[in-house]
């Protein structure tokens, strides 16, 4: 029998049906000027009014309030480890190779984490309270994108008490 | 409360890695038919249907509840679906036991389901988001620095979320309708097993299933008829918080602590780890067994790990409070149904029709589902006795 008859013997029980879903993103006020000045090399975010924290990204609100942001804050671009992981598995379309380190980081001034990618150093160096700084693409790569950082790296500064990691200094 | 509620029926599919033999109608119909089964009912005698499912994307199914109703019987019925995330098959229990305690129906069947091997529920939520850079490691990347937080808090022995893999395992050995059937699982193949996102290994996180899980809850007046041991539902509580705000405590989350009061203020606990003689908790990756039995007061704040060492929450070690003697979520995962198994589980153990797993003389569960970021929480306490 040939392998086009046998296949045709074969019950069908299901097919590959892949969706595809293109959106175009509407970042909002808050995002928007965020991702604009990203795209000038600068993180820019927004203290709540209220309990004086400061959102990066902003989105527009504090959660823990309920209250509209406008105060802009310019960030430096060092940071400190708040926690992290290091993956095994590959991200699917993602060049970068396992393991490699995920971290919870939280920028200078600001008192919420975002996640980024670690390098520069042994994945089992990294610690809790460890001090690091943004690595930036070259400037004509930058876009509208956290992706204009393309990795945050050691740097030689004492780790940070973890009870001290995103807290208000004069709370 | 106006009305009392119980549960007085209960199905579940096997689960597994791929159910190829049922579409996901047939899977759902599967669960609903067996808890109409347990109940001796059919589907004339339902007054309405809630249906409860993760998110559209897992499958790419949307609104999945309309293509339901023939498969479970509801044309012409009520019909609502419910979605809060992986919790969502314990607010679909909760919002079917709601709609009887009002009055509003008498008896309502209610399912949820999750057919992970027609998805992909690891990547189907982490599209790319220009003010975020692209890498989302799915549900584990996610939680692995949460637990790294806690074990530096509490200078946890690493041995102890091995101990969970291992416990939950065992006590799914003892539950034909658990999906991994693994007897002879050793503290060492779970350390040895491949570290997928550290401190987390592959034996520490649960598996990807196929199953649906249904219940029947019925009005104090109707369980009272009914020819097996009702579960009487004496509490029910949710919660929510934001994923992302400044100060939030991400190892326990305050909606958690919260939703616990709550429940346990209504069905009159006061000593968790005392008064309730099992429990069915949402563990998905090992440590969080004593980060929930610190969340839910069944430990002092920092003990958990010590709690899941001494094998307190173990059936085979003859634990006081044991918690998933079913196997639990490491045993089993099947999304949307993984929930309402907690809380199916709960209500069996204080029917007293649990099989191997059973704990004997069971008078007082705690059922639990969480979801989202550790966001959205769901509880139910049922009982043998109506109070």
């Amino acid at each position: 029998m040939s392998d086009a008859n046998k296949e045709a013997l074969e019950p069908i029980t299901g097919i590959e049906s892949p969706v595809y879903l293109d959106y175009n993103f509407t970042a909002g006020q808050a995002t928007a000027r965020f991702l604009t000045k990203v795209k000038e090399g600068k993180l820019v975010g927004q203290r709540c009014p209220s309990c004086r924290n400061v959102y990066i990204p902003p989105r527009g609100a504090c959660a823990a309030c309920g209250v509209a942001t406008n105060e802009e804050v310019e960030l430096p671009h060092k940071a400190t480890v708040q926690s992290f992981t290091i993956v095994y598995i590959p991200i699917p379309g993602n060049p970068i190779k396992p393991p490699y380190v995920i971290a919870n980081l939280v920028v200078d001034g600001a008192n919420i984490s975002f996640l980024h990618l670690l390098s520069e150093c042994k994945n089992e160096d990294v610690r809790i309270g460890m001090r690091v700084e943004a690595k930036w693409k070259d400037p004509s790569e930058w876009g509208f994108a956290m992706e204009n950082i393309q990795y945050f790296a050691p740097i030689d500064e004492p780790d940070v008490p973890a009870e001290e990691i995103g807290r208000l200094k004069d709370a | 409360m106006a009305e009392l509620a119980a549960v007085v029926g209960i199905g579940q599919t096997k689960y597994q890695t791929k159910h190829k033999d049922v579409s996901i109608a047939g899977l759902v119909r599967d669960a609903a038919f067996k808890a109409l089964q347990d109940a001796e009912l059919t589907w004339d005698d339902i007054d309405a249907v809630i249906v409860g499912k993760a998110p559209d994307m897992f499958e790419g199914m949307v609104m999945p509840e309309l293509y339901l109703t023939d498969a479970l019987g509801c044309n012409g019925k009520p019909m609502l679906r419910v979605h809060t995330a992986g919790s969502v098959g314990g607010s679909t229990a909760i919002v079917a036991a709601s709609y009887v305690q009002s009055g509003m129906f008498k008896r309502i069947l209610t399912v949820t389901y999750e057919k992970q091997s027609e998805s992909n529920a690891m990547w189907a939520l982490s599209n790319a988001q220009p003010f975020s850079p692209h890498l989302n490691a799915g549900a584990g990347g996610f939680f692995a620095p949460i637990i790294r937080e806690y074990m530096r808090r509490t200078q946890a022995s690493p041995e102890a979320g091995i101990k969970v893999a291992v416990k939950d395992r065992l006590h799914g050995a003892r539950n034909p309708l658990a999906h991994l059937q693994l007897p002879n699982i050793t503290m060492k193949e779970v350390e040895e097993s491949p570290m997928l996102w550290e401190p987390l290994r592959f034996l520490e996180s649960c598996p990807s299933s196929d199953g649906a899980c249904a219940l029947v809850i019925s009005n104090e007046e109707l369980a009272k008829q009914s020819p097996k041991k009702p579960a009487w539902i004496r509490g029910t509580a949710m919660r929510s918080e934001p994923t992302m705000y400044a100060g939030r405590e991400e190892v326990s989350p305050r909606a958690g602590i919260d939703c616990a009061k709550d429940v346990y203020a209504q069905a009159g606990v006061t000593n968790p780890r005392k008064d309730f003689d099992c429990a069915e908790v949402y563990v998905p990756f090992s440590w969080y067994e004593p980060m929930w039995l610190e969340n839910l007061g069944f430990a002092e704040k920092g003990e958990g790990w010590k709690m899941t060492l001494e094998g307190a929450t173990s059936l085979d070690d003859n634990g006081d409070i044991p918690w998933n003697c079913s196997g639990g979520v490491l045993s089993s995962n099947p999304i949307g149904a993984s929930g309402m198994i907690r809380f199916a589980e709960a209500a069996r153990q204080v029917r007293g029709d649990a099989g191997d797993h059973q704990v004997d003389g069971a008078k007082l569960a705690l059922g639990h589902a969480y979801g989202g970021g550790a966001q959205f929480f769901a509880m139910w306490v049922v009982g043998s006795e109506k109070a």
